[in-house]
């Protein structure tokens, strides 16, 4: 299945990828073998099969609604790049 | 030229669960926490953490959807919806796109001039808040609470059924109420816990056509959605007469100015990329389940609002006040269970106990008198023994400040019976009529109005106890 430059821009802007031109070409060509080898998956006739979504036929797994123990803001913000005493911080978008 | 175009708008509300934990994990949910002090690993999208459903939000979910004849899905599961923004830690919100809880559904509204209008649903389903973003003003960069992130919501969808800003408004009226008489949401626009965006388009009238649609955001009071309405659909008409094209964005609204404005341009159209969550095991609502939440559903306001205007006889005026929320449609029911007529309990909440919680700042469920106890106090009045400025004046302040004693012990202190003595009646007439000589003589002379002037001086002479049926007969006879 042929993938063109276009659709490997768009994919690495929704991930916020940036790509050198070089790695472009070769996303397109890694793409492009992925999607081939899947497209053997439509040679099957899947008319009236549910989607497989989950991997076991469990359902209704609930808890209960009850408050349990926090991070303390400390730990909560240990790993953050930028960061106060309160607060995660990012640059400014609005 | 207004007249020319046909507004059509469609609503998204977004109700905030009144749950004590988040819908995937057992972070409590508060508002006005100290910032991030209430997160885990799960509501930060930490690696590997897995999110496990919180069945009390599910339930919350099925009784909006009974509450407005939705069809209730029964097998459900989550999405992955995703995109990202810094007050989304995990990259993705967990919501609920191809399998919604609850489908279709409408809500009877009346538009300002009475009329019954339907509001289509086309959907409610389920998913979980966002952190909260904060902008200082004159600061480079934005600050990210994630107390909010996880918090249970509904999203309730309608389908492009409204016509003008005000039945916007009042649909949006009419929803918090369910919520609140539900008690699944506080119905807080303030705080966010309940919110709105508007689908806004215009079409030539007549046409069947939609127009091209604008959403509005940052909407957080019922006259600012009003008002963002209202600016939209002239902005839209003037665009159009001046042959100008409409353009599908995403506008703000502002409270300062009153108008909207284009938020920054769109990056290239969404792609969400919606995929099932494989984190979260689907929800397969049975029969039985079903019907143990339907056996649990409160009486709702249309169901009461016809049982008072039915039953009761009430006014729909009547009605629509003691329905307004759920504590006063039921304190009014127990009212008229203590065997008091039902204009009479309406008119007590609508008059003193109105004003009193006006006064106050209090809300119904802060209302101090048991319905039992007013109820006792009304009696007095209906049995003439005390009257009803007295009653609805001194007695019922007393009657606040110690809720606990009955009215009658709290009357007999105070001293407050209503005078029938006869003898004690006609001095004071006597003695009122012989200070007004030239009113008197008015009287007779034929006006006849002046009757309630001096019915006014006897009550200050009898501090108000003077029964009134009673004095009115002997004033008349005093007076031909």
């Amino acid at each position: 299945m042929k993938i063109d430059k276009n659709t490997v821009d768009k994919i690495a802007h929704l991930a916020r990828l940036k790509l050198s031109d070089a790695e472009t070409e070769k996303m397109q060509s890694n793409m492009e073998q992925i999607l081939s080898w899947m497209e053997k998956l439509n040679e099957l006739d899947t008319t009236g099969v549910e989607p497989l979504t989950h991997m076991s036929q469990e359902v209704n797994v609930f808890r209960e609604d009850v408050v349990g123990s926090h991070l303390s803001k400390e730990k909560a913000l240990e790993n953050a790049t930028f960061k106060d005493e309160n607060f995660f911080r990012v640059p400014k978008i609005i | 030229m207004k007249n020319n175009y046909t507004l059509v708008i469609g609503l998204e509300i977004h109700a905030q669960l009144q749950t004590k934990s988040k819908m995937f994990c057992t972070d409590a949910v508060q508002f006005g926490a100290e910032p991030n002090s209430l997160t885990s690993p799960i509501s930060l999208g930490h690696p590997g953490a897995m999110p496990v459903v919180n069945k009390k939000a599910v339930e919350f979910a099925i009784k909006m959807g009974l509450a407005c004849g939705c069809k209730i899905n029964e097998l459900n599961y989550f999405d992955r919806k995703n995109y990202f923004y810094p007050d989304l830690p995990k990259g993705y919100q967990t919501t609920q796109d191809k399998a919604p809880i609850c489908v279709g559904g409408a809500v009877e509204i009346r538009s300002g001039n009475g009329e019954k209008k339907t509001v289509r649903l086309n959907r409610i389903h389920m998913e979980e808040d966002a952190g909260k973003l904060i902008h200082l003003e004159g600061n480079a960069d934005s600050f990210i609470d994630l107390n909010r992130a996880g918090t249970p919501l509904i999203e309730i969808v309608t389908e492009p059924d409204l016509r003008s800003a005000g039945d916007a408004s009042t649909f949006l009226m009419a929803i918090r109420k369910l919520v609140r008489y539900l008690e699944i949401c506080d119905g807080n626009m303030e705080e966010g816990s309940f919110r709105c965006d508007a689908n806004v388009s215009v079409m030539p009238t007549g046409s069947t056509e939609y127009g091209k649609k604008v959403e509005i955001k940052n909407m957080n009071s019922f006259r600012f959605v009003q008002k963002a309405i209202d600016f939209e659909f002239s902005r839209q008409c003037n665009l159009l007469e001046n042959g100008a094209e409409i353009l599908s964005e995403t506008r703000m609204f502002s409270a300062e100015t009153g108008e909207t404005y284009a938020m920054r341009s769109k990056e290239t159209m969404n792609d969400y990329r919606y995929f099932p969550d494989p984190d979260l095991q689907p929800i397969f609502v049975d029969e039985k389940w079903l019907n143990s939440i339907r056996e649990k559903m409160p009486p709702l306001p249309a169901f009461l609002f016809e049982k008072f205007t039915s039953h009761y006889l009430l006014t729909e005026n009547d009605a629509t006040f003691l329905t307004e929320n759920r504590e006063t449609a039921l304190y009014f029911e127990a009212l008229c269970l203590s065997k008091i007529p039902a204009k009479i309990s309406a008119n007590w909440l609508m008059g003193t106990v109105q004003s009193y919680l006006r006064e106050n700042n209090l809300e119904m469920n802060q209302f101090p008198i048991s319905a039992s106890s007013l109820g006792e106090l009304i009696q007095l009045v209906l049995d003439n023994t005390i009257s009803h400025t007295i009653a609805a004046g001194e007695l019922f302040n007393q009657l606040v400040l110690s809720p606990e004693t009955p009215p009658i012990n709290l009357a007999e202190k105070l001293n407050l019976f209503q005078n029938s003595d006869e003898a004690f009646l006609k001095e004071a007439i006597d003695k009122i009529l012989l200070q007004m000589p030239d009113k008197v003589a008015a009287y007779k002379s034929g006006k006849k109005g002046l009757l309630g002037l001096f019915m006014g001086e006897l009550k200050k002479a009898t501090q108000g106890k003077a029964d009134p049926r009673l004095s009115s007969q002997l004033l008349e006879r005093a007076l031909n």
